[in-house]
């Protein structure tokens, strides 16, 4: 085990619980080979559909599915799944309240080639606005093996956002995720920072940098919704400041959602993110995420800021 | 195929009394779906009272065939429908639309016994019919699906991809009928997108397809029936109805697709369907 990609250990966990789970079915819209639904297809040709150039049908079809009491992950890029089949989720799926798992692949800006059309950057932020609607995003490989058995296990929508590229895991193999429930990997007791996705990584890096000087607690936040309210609140307690750091838009992602939650409290935030703008083509994942300042650097420079 | 005289009688009765109920449901001096529910009362009249398998008692029954209203926004034609079968209460069909009742404006599959899927945001319920005939064939549920679409409706691209899927995946057991009334929300259809040659269109597809009178009770029947032996492929229904049957002053006007009866067309409409 111990994968350094969420997409092959997406593809890998589903392959295991479907040995067990007959119920499990993925489809896929052609793009297979990238989301690692082509290792299901391998494994249970009979329960994987696969569904062409078309991304509404393939939601609508997976709503379906669910009804006859199957438990369908759509795969598609994030753009196409979250984004291009947003009325299909919101209307039969998310009022419904279906058990339909939606996955969202080489999210963020991490299918750096292909530029401003296949980056989601505003996934979370639509996907978070749907009423019934579970959004997660894990931090790195091993927690996506385990945020996906508790998608099996939790009966209703659920929104996955993965990363398509190779890194090191920030978090501990065989944790078992707790949906809703943010965690602490670093302890600290001047700054908090809130992290989801690869910038954990970066969030722990910049922490690390600083201490000499400030105390910084870095939380992965890998379920945007729902997220703790209580719990958020306990864990920014006694701080000076709160800081978050998302590979989306600050407009409705992480930061929204930590601000929603400390709406009633007086303290300092500063979001870290795209500044409400499309992405770009790079030569690859570094020149992009530097592009658009998702750095170590930046993340330090925002924490002497406070 | 012969129909019993009788049979055909009652249909056409049980037809008639969803009308009724269509116009109790809609009341005086709100909007209502009128038009659309009456070109589709035959067809759902047909299907819930002589084809389809389905238990009142027991809606989630897994041997069971299914229906999805595609066309959603004549939600009033289905509780209608479910009312007289048994699944709710008829007097309940008054309080549609009502704050918080289970009745809502479209199909909400968590509030209504015997709705199988929200829709109502057209061009969806061919794609949700397909994955349910996926997964009753996975599980080798001998029972069909069936989803009503409005012609309008044809305009919405996603029911040309869901057309060409259930196609490839050959299912046999997804029945669409398009209610072919040649009006929606706003005028004729085909002025807006030209759905002609409607026959020809399908076909190419890749699915069997009729043609029928979508008022005449042994021809809708005729059709469902010689649906089931057809394998390999889905079978759509043309059917070619009137909208807003059997209300005269609602026949045929484009105001009645979502038009508000006074206190006196009401009564001439329940007069007239009586």
């Amino acid at each position: 085990m111990g994968y350094n990609n969420q997409r092959i250990a997406y593809g890998n966990t589903l392959v295991a619980l479907g040995k067990e789970n007959k119920n499990i079915v993925v489809l896929d819209a052609d793009l297979g080979g990238s989301t690692m639904g082509k290792m299901f297809e391998e494994a249970y040709p009979e329960r994987h559909y696969e569904m062409g150039i078309a991304e509404a049908n393939m939601t609508s079809v997976a709503a379906g599915l669910a009804q006859t009491g199957k438990i369908p992950f759509t795969n598609s890029f994030a753009v196409f799944s979250g984004g291009r089949s947003y009325d299909q989720i919101r209307q039969t799926i998310a009022i419904g309240k279906l058990n339909v798992k939606i996955c969202g692949s080489s999210s963020g800006l991490s299918d750096f080639g292909d530029g401003a059309t296949h980056q989601a950057v505003e996934d979370m932020a639509i996907m978070r606005a749907i009423p019934n609607m579970t959004v997660i995003c894990p931090a790195d490989a091993n927690e996506t093996v385990e945020a996906v058995k508790a998608m099996v296990e939790t009966d209703g929508p659920c929104y996955i956002r993965l990363n398509r590229n190779d890194y090191e895991n920030v978090t501990e193999e065989g944790k078992a995720f707790k949906i809703g429930e943010p965690s602490v990997l670093r302890e600290g007791t001047d700054l908090v920072i809130l992290a989801t996705g690869y910038m954990v990584g970066l969030a722990l890096q910049a922490a690390e940098e600083v201490k000499e000087n400030v105390s910084v607690k870095v939380v992965n936040v890998s379920t945007i919704k729902p997220l703790n309210q209580k719990k958020v609140k306990e864990l920014v307690d006694g701080c000076r400041a709160v800081i978050t750091v998302e590979e989306h838009s600050i407009v409705g992602g992480l930061g929204s959602a930590v601000a929603e939650c400390l709406r009633r409290d007086k303290i300092p935030m500063e979001f870290i993110g795209i500044e409400d703008t499309f992405g770009s083509s790079a030569h690859n994942y570094e020149d992009v995420l530097n592009y658009y300042g998702l750095t170590k650097e930046h993340i330090v420079q925002v924490i002497r800021e406070f | 195929m012969e129909y019993n005289k009788e049979l055909i009688r009652d249909l056409e009765n049980k037809a008639k009394q969803l009308r009724r109920d269509v116009v109790v449901s809609i009341g005086v001096d709100v909007a209502g779906h009128i038009g659309g529910s009456n070109s589709s009362a035959d067809i759902v009249a047909a299907l819930y009272f002589y084809k389809m398998k389905y238990d009142p008692k027991n809606p989630g029954c897994t041997d069971r065939d299914r229906f999805l209203l595609s066309k959603g926004h004549v939600a009033i034609l289905q509780y209608a429908a479910l009312s007289e079968a048994g699944f709710f209460p008829t007097e309940d069909l008054k309080k549609t639309k009502e704050i918080g009742f289970y009745l809502q404006g479209h199909p909400d599959v968590r509030k209504t016994p015997g709705i199988e899927a929200g829709t109502g945001s057209l061009g969806q319920g061919l794609s949700i019919g397909l994955g349910m005939a996926l997964g009753m064939k996975a599980d080798e549920i001998d029972r069909n699906v069936y989803v009503l679409i409005g012609d309008g409706e044809l305009a919405e691209g996603q029911i040309w991809e869901a057309a060409m899927a259930a196609s490839a995946f050959k299912a046999d057991n997804l029945v669409a009928i398009v209610d072919k009334n040649n009006l929606q929300a706003n005028g004729p259809v085909i002025e807006r997108m030209n759905s002609n040659p409607i026959l020809t269109k399908w076909s190419s597809f890749g699915w069997n397809v009729m043609e029928i009178d979508g008022h005449n009770m042994e021809e809708i029947l005729s059709a469902l029936d010689a649906a089931d032996s057809v394998k390999g492929k889905p079978t759509v229904i043309i059917a070619n109805t009137t909208k807003g049957k059997g209300v005269s002053f609602a026949e045929n006007v484009v105001s009645y697709h979502n038009g508000k009866l006074t206190e006196e067309t009401y009564k001439q409409a329940l007069a007239e369907l009586s």
